[in-house]
This record gives structure tokens, C-alpha cells and sequence, in this order.
């Protein structure tokens, strides 16, 4: 090929564009030919000088950190805002589920403790001797306790009540001792349940007053330490009076 | 010759944009031609960029894009208008080089980097299609296929125009060295 024909090419080829064959055989070529060697050199000299020559403009420092504010701030914002909208869903989601297994969990513990306390509750009522300590007295009841149970506590003057002690005697309760004291009323009768406030007992906090579980009517509250629990097949409003009582007792 | 630039899946637009800072400036002050408007033209790519990152194909050409999204607000802008009004149509460029644009040996026109200014003013003079293509593979090395990306015309135009314009710097060159 003449020389003339390779020459068309050579800007082609020294851009690195030519194909792989007709790269081979210019190579070839330019081994060969010192006027198209030349030309090669001359032509890379003037891209050198066209590539000096074309970096030519610098940016202004003050533009250049303008520039770079805004894209830092705005993409970083953007990014922060996808980011945090993440990992608030995140959170929110774990957070969600975590309250709802703690509050499945929980409702599931206090609905076995329900359970447990009708259970007692029930056991003691048919049972032939429903408690150890029979006396309407709370003088008598009282002191009974000492040295079966880790605590101690007052009871209510029930004069003038329609209250009644019948007695009380030693419960277990998410392994721990207890108080079980049964009062009547009219004809029903009610377990008061005084326990340290232990893991098994705290799983009631957070609920007021009366309500109905398992049938029954119960109001739990905590007061220096201890847990208390009237439970019974009263109305509400005789447990309401009950804790009252039992309440003004503990601060007395 | 030329670098590709494929940026690596899910890079910030910062952290791709913000390298080609200086080449971007660069290229926009030899279209503008000067520098309050080559700024204004940087800004604006960049505001358009950031606010059309979303829609950048990752793994796509960023460099070739950012250059595509420059020289298209060039070319609304006045002074691109202006500048443009002289572009011959791609089917005119599309033909056959003329044997004497690639056969002029350059060796006539050597010229050391102490004579940059007769270079620079000689891709000032040339008409802004060649400019910019001549810029785009000489400066910023790009591939044919970049180029062609980037001022959306087949690669065989880029070939085309690239040896036009080559030619035509040359001549420029050569007229200024006659005149010195």
C-alpha cells in the first residue's frame, strides 16, 4: 500500500480507533517507512501541543468551593434524608414489632397469672380448711404471718364495714411467698393477695382499678413494695371498697 | 488513547461529579469564551446533573453525560446560539475527506509548547464544532464513541469531523507561522 493511503489513517490510529488487522499491518508499515515514521512523530508532537494548549482555563478557587457547597450540601442531603427516612422506617418497624411481642408476651404472662390467682382462689374457697388462721381478728391474722412470709403488712379496721376477715394463710405465687387473706362479703368471698412486688407481680402494673379476668373481678395495685390483688366474684364496686380500705391500711 | 469513565454502582453524584470539576470548567470557558459566562454554564450543569442523577443510568458513561448536559445549555444559551449558527449539516460532513486535510504533513507546522498562544488563538479562531471536538479528544482523551455520546452524532461523523478539524487547525497554524 502506498504511503498516501496509510497517511489517511494515521490520525485514526494514533486515537487508538483503527481496528485490530489494519493496526497491525500500519505497525508493519511504519517499521518499515521513515517518511511515515516521521509523520507519526510530527502528528504526536502537535497533539501534545493541542493538549498543552486546550488545558487551558482554571477554575476561580471561589467558584470552585461554591460549586462544591452546593453539590456537597444538597447531595449529602438528599442521601441524609434518604438515610434517615431508611432507618426511621427501620427503627419504626423493630420498635413496632418489639412493643408487639413485649405486649403479646406480656398479656400472655398476665393471663397466666389470672389463671394462677383463680386457681388459688377457687382451690381455697372448696377446699375443707380454706385457711390456716381462722379469726375475724386482724390482731390475730396478723401476727400469724411473721416468720412465714418475707414481709409484713397492715390490715383494715373492718368495724362498721360489711367487710369480714375470715382468715389467711400461706400462698405461692410466681416463686415466691405470699399473704393470702379471704374477706367476705355478704355471701361472696374475696382473696386478697399481698406478694413482693417480684417479676411475677409486676406484670399487672399498669392496670387500674377493677376489671373482669377470668370471670372474675380483680384490682391490683403496688404500695410500699408489695403487690396486692383483691380477687374476687364481687361486684366491682365491693373490690373498689375492699382496696380502699386495704389501701388507708398500708399508709396507716 | 481515551479513558472510559464508568463510575461504580450506586457512587453519590459528588463523589462522580465533582472530579471532573476542573476538566468541565475547562471546556465550558473554550465555549463561552469567557469566564462569567463559562461559570454560569458550570452552575447550570451541575444543578441540572444533581437534579437529574436520579434518572443516570449507573454504569452508564457519567463523563460522556455531564459533557452531553454542558454542551446542550451551551447551545441554548445566546452565545451557543450565535456560535452554532455556522455548523454545517452532518450529511455535508458525512462524504469523503478531502485527500489534501490528511495528507498536509504536519512536519511544516511544528510547533513547541513555547508557542502555546499561536495554538490557543488558533483553536479560538476555529468554528465551535471543531473546537469542541478536537477538545474532547485531545484534552479530555475521550473515545470515539464517548464523543459520539456526548455530541450525539454517529461515530463515523465524529471520525469525520474530528479529521476536518484537524485539518483546519492545521491551516490556521500554518498562516499565523507564515505571518510571523
Amino acid at each position: 500500500m502506498a504511503c498516501e493511503q496509510w497517511q489517511s489513517q494515521l490520525d485514526t490510529y494514533l486515537d487508538g480507533e483503527l481496528a485490530a488487522e489494519p493496526m497491525r499491518a500500519l505497525d508493519a508499515h511504519l517499521r518499515s517507512c521513515p517518511a511515515c515514521s516521521a509523520d507519526v512523530l510530527a502528528r504526536v508532537q502537535f497533539r501534545r501541543s493541542v493538549k498543552a494548549a486546550g488545558a487551558r482555563f482554571a477554575p476561580n478557587p471561589d467558584f470552585r468551593s461554591k460549586i462544591q457547597k452546593k453539590i456537597g450540601s444538597k447531595s449529602r442531603r438528599t442521601w441524609n434524608f434518604g438515610w434517615i427516612f431508611a432507618t426511621s422506617a427501620l427503627a419504626l418497624l423493630l420498635i413496632a414489632g418489639a412493643v408487639t411481642t413485649y405486649l403479646g408476651r406480656r398479656n400472655l404472662r398476665q393471663q397466666q397469672l389470672y389463671s394462677e390467682l383463680a386457681d388459688l382462689h377457687v382451690a381455697t374457697l372448696g377446699s375443707a380448711n380454706p385457711v390456716d388462721v381462722v379469726s375475724s381478728d386482724r390482731h390475730t391474722v396478723k401476727p400469724w404471718f411473721q416468720g412465714k412470709i418475707p414481709f409484713t403488712f397492715n390490715l383494715p379496721e373492718l368495724q362498721n364495714t360489711e367487710f369480714t376477715l375470715l382468715g389467711g394463710r400461706v400462698t405461692y405465687l410466681g416463686q415466691s411467698s405470699g399473704a393470702h387473706l379471704i374477706f367476705q362479703i355478704r355471701k361472696h368471698q374475696i382473696s386478697v393477695f399481698i406478694l413482693p412486688e417480684a417479676s411475677s407481680s409486676q406484670i399487672l402494673s399498669g392496670n387500674p382499678g377493677v376489671q373482669r379476668q377470668q370471670t372474675f373481678n380483680v384490682e391490683s395495685w403496688t404500695q410500699d413494695g408489695l403487690r396486692y390483688i383483691v380477687f374476687g366474684d364481687a361486684s366491682p364496686d365491693d373490690l373498689r371498697k375492699l382496696s380502699a380500705l386495704l389501701k388507708s391500711a398500708a399508709r396507716s | 488513547m481515551c479513558v472510559s469513565a464508568l463510575p461504580p454502582q450506586s457512587a453519590s453524584f459528588e463523589e462522580l461529579a465533582i472530579p471532573l470539576f476542573d476538566q468541565l470548567y475547562n471546556f465550558a470557558h473554550w465555549l463561552a469564551q469567557n469566564r462569567e459566562e463559562a461559570e454560569d454554564l458550570v452552575q447550570e450543569t451541575y444543578a441540572k446533573a444533581l437534579r437529574g442523577f436520579s434518572s443516570f443510568q449507573q454504569g452508564t458513561n457519567f463523563r460522556a453525560w455531564m459533557y452531553r448536559i454542558l454542551r446542550n445549555t451551551f447551545l441554548t444559551s445566546r452565545t451557543g446560539l450565535n456560535a452554532t449558527m455556522t455548523v454545517p449539516l452532518e450529511s455535508d460532513e458525512d462524504g469523503p475527506v478531502a485527500p489534501l486535510a490528511n495528507t498536509q504533513t504536519p512536519e511544516a507546522i511544528l510547533i513547541d509548547r513555547s508557542n502555546q498562544n499561536l495554538l490557543q488563538s488558533a483553536l479560538e479562531e476555529l468554528p465551535v464544532h471543531f473546537r469542541e471536538i478536537l477538545l474532547l479528544c485531545e484534552v479530555e482523551e475521550m473515545s470515539y464513541q464517548e464523543i459520539a455520546e456526548t455530541i450525539a452524532i454517529p461515530i463515523g461523523t465524529v471520525m469525520s469531523r474530528l479529521s476536518r478539524a484537524r485539518a483546519a487547525l492545521r491551516a490556521i497554524v500554518r498562516q499565523k507561522l507564515q505571518k510571523t
